[in-house]
């Protein structure tokens, strides 16, 4: 992420700032996303229900709001735990080298060999699957934090590597500087920017993942709301027809991860 | 390049191996291993019963287990699924095809669209010409892949081309990046000012060179369109490996989630390295 940012970065750094507020404000906006309203069930748009309510009465709006917290906060959370993994795995594997470089490299390939929504898929239904809504929320995202390391951590290994190659080092390790003071002076201020990079592109992949994750049922439990979540509710093409406001959670993640991608500005960033 | 042909095969040999180890320890170690509703049927004898415990206590010792399934797998016995009651063999011998058909639709529908737009985007260079592209990339990358084959089962139409959905804009940005840059080296400017025809410079000297990275992209996409199979796969109710891996990882079965990292991983490695192959000669060379 560089300091400077272009309109667009501005307008998406800006509508993600909003979308957040929002979701953090919900409590005021729409306090309850699970209450049933019985006597509204399946209700179309109106000033109360901006976005109508669900087929057990429930909120939309409320929902969207709600699953925007869960969502839109947790991801950056899943994105930092696995970035800080594979600092700590590829950095020390491109710092230290030899052996455990090359088990840290074959750890990677092995991590990497596996589709990442199949390794998601597998290792998720291996967890207790009958848990509570915040239970499953937090085994999702750590989950999400806990194993997308490897492709960070590919990165920041070779990043490490040509740093610890690089003149300057070469030069303050032939005058003697100590480990802990090349690693925390020299070393540690250079990575920071690989390390920002890999977070920023982790989170996109993460709220994707989600979404996947809870359309396939193994993502966050009812009666808790996400992105994903709600949209489980689209594979009713017959009532999504009649009501186009369902659309409203794919709108809202697409929106988010585009101001993500905007944000991130290297066009081959994203990867699955 | 023979010694780069045995390490790769080294390589995958040994990646695939303990991959397949990692997923049966990840199994074994899972929440409700071991139960068996089969125990609480009052209608099976007592023999029965102890017939079946006898049976679960082979996969407890996971090292035991994973060896049998080894020994098995030299002999061309896959073992039995439990959640389906049917051999693992017969199970992959009927819906492989069908992914792998989807998967080759998927890939090679990805990869044209995606190459062919770059190389628009870059052959036309003229303002805005990249809009569109860039657009329906950025959304197509925006929205998750079972979002996508939801939108292809209303349409009615064929999941495999929401696999070429999701291929395609990592084609497209990977692809535009290295001929964008490829265009502007120091060979291709001395060829467009020697007044090479545009469509030549393009062909020979831009796009050529530039093959064996765009052909290690074949083995980034089949990993690609492999994991967005999964939820395409059960979203538009096609039994493919994509259902079958989740209905695998939904029910605990051991004997069929493990073939499947062995084959997934085995198909991934293999496209990996035949790029990895194609970009080391290329070195050479």
């Amino acid at each position: 992420m560089t300091a400077k940012l272009s309109g667009a970065q501005k307008i998406a750094l800006a509508a993600l700032g909003l979308l957040a507020l929002a979701s953090l404000a919900a409590g005021w906006i729409a306090p309850s996303y699970a209450e049933q309203f019985r006597e509204f069930i399946s209700a179309p748009p109106s000033a109360r229900f901006p976005l109508g309510t669900d087929e057990l009465g429930r909120d939309r709006f409320a929902r969207l709001l709600y699953g925007t917290r869960v969502s839109l906060l947790l991801a950056p959370a899943a994105a930092l735990l696995s970035t800080l993994i594979a600092a700590l795995v590829g950095g020390t594997a491109g710092y230290i080298g030899g052996w455990w470089e090359r088990i840290v490299t074959s750890g990677i390939d092995l991590f990497l060999s596996l589709p990442w929504l199949f390794l998601l898929l597998a290792v998720r239904a291996l967890m207790p699957l009958n848990t509570s809504p915040v239970t499953s929320v937090i085994l999702t995202f750590l989950l999400l934090g806990c194993l997308g390391w490897a492709s960070p951590a590919r990165i920041i290994r070779a990043g490490t590597r040509s740093l610890v190659d690089s003149d300057y080092l070469v030069q303050a390790r032939a005058c003697g500087v100590a480990p802990a003071r090349l690693f925390w002076r020299h070393l540690a201020p250079n990575l920071g920017p690989i390390l920002a990079a890999q977070f920023w592109i982790s989170v996109p992949v993460f709220i994707l993942s989600e979404a996947n994750l809870s359309l396939l049922g193994l993502g966050v439990s009812e009666p808790l709301p996400s992105w994903g979540g709600m949209l489980r509710e689209l594979e009713n093409y017959s009532a999504v027809l009649e009501n186009p406001w369902m659309l409203a959670p794919a709108g809202l993640l697409v929106a988010a991860v585009i101001c993500l991608q905007l944000l991130l500005r290297t066009e081959d960033a994203i990867p699955c | 390049m023979l010694r780069v042909l045995l390490r790769q095969i080294r390589k995958i040999l040994i990646t695939v191996i303990l991959g397949g180890l990692l997923g049966a320890t990840l199994v074994r170690m899972g929440p409700g291993f071991g139960v068996d509703e089969r125990e609480v049927d009052s209608r099976l004898s007592a023999e029965s019963q102890q017939a079946i415990r006898a049976e679960r206590a082979a996969e407890n010792n996971i090292a035991l287990f994973y060896l049998r399934y080894l020994e098995g797998l030299g002999h061309g016995d896959l073992g039995v699924s439990r959640s389906l009651n049917r051999p693992v063999s017969e199970l992959l011998k009927e819906r492989l095809p069908l992914t792998l058909a989807a998967l080759a639709y998927g890939v090679l529908g990805g990869i044209s669209i995606g190459f062919l737009l770059a190389l628009l985007t870059v052959a036309w260079q003229r303002r805005g010409t990249d809009v569109i592209p860039a657009v329906l990339s950025g959304l197509c990358l925006a929205v998750p892949a079972a979002v996508i084959a939801l939108l292809f089962v209303w349409m009615g139409a064929g999941c495999r081309w929401a696999i070429a959905l999701v291929v395609f804009p990592h084609v497209y940005r990977y692809s535009k990046n290295l001929l964008v840059a490829a265009f502007q080296s120091p060979h291709v400017i001395a060829a467009q000012a020697r007044g090479l025809s545009s469509v030549r410079v393009l062909f020979a000297h831009v796009v050529l060179p530039a093959a064996p990275q765009l052909a290690a992209l074949a083995g980034i996409s089949v990993s690609l369109a492999f994991g967005a199979s999964i939820p395409i796969e059960v979203v538009s109710d096609t039994p493919g490996i994509g259902q079958l891996a989740w209905r695998a990882a939904l029910e605990r079965d051991l004997p069929l989630l493990v073939n499947l990292t062995v084959l997934i991983a085995l198909m991934t490695l293999i496209v990996n390295s035949v790029a990895d192959l194609a970009l080391a000669s290329r070195r050479q060379a």
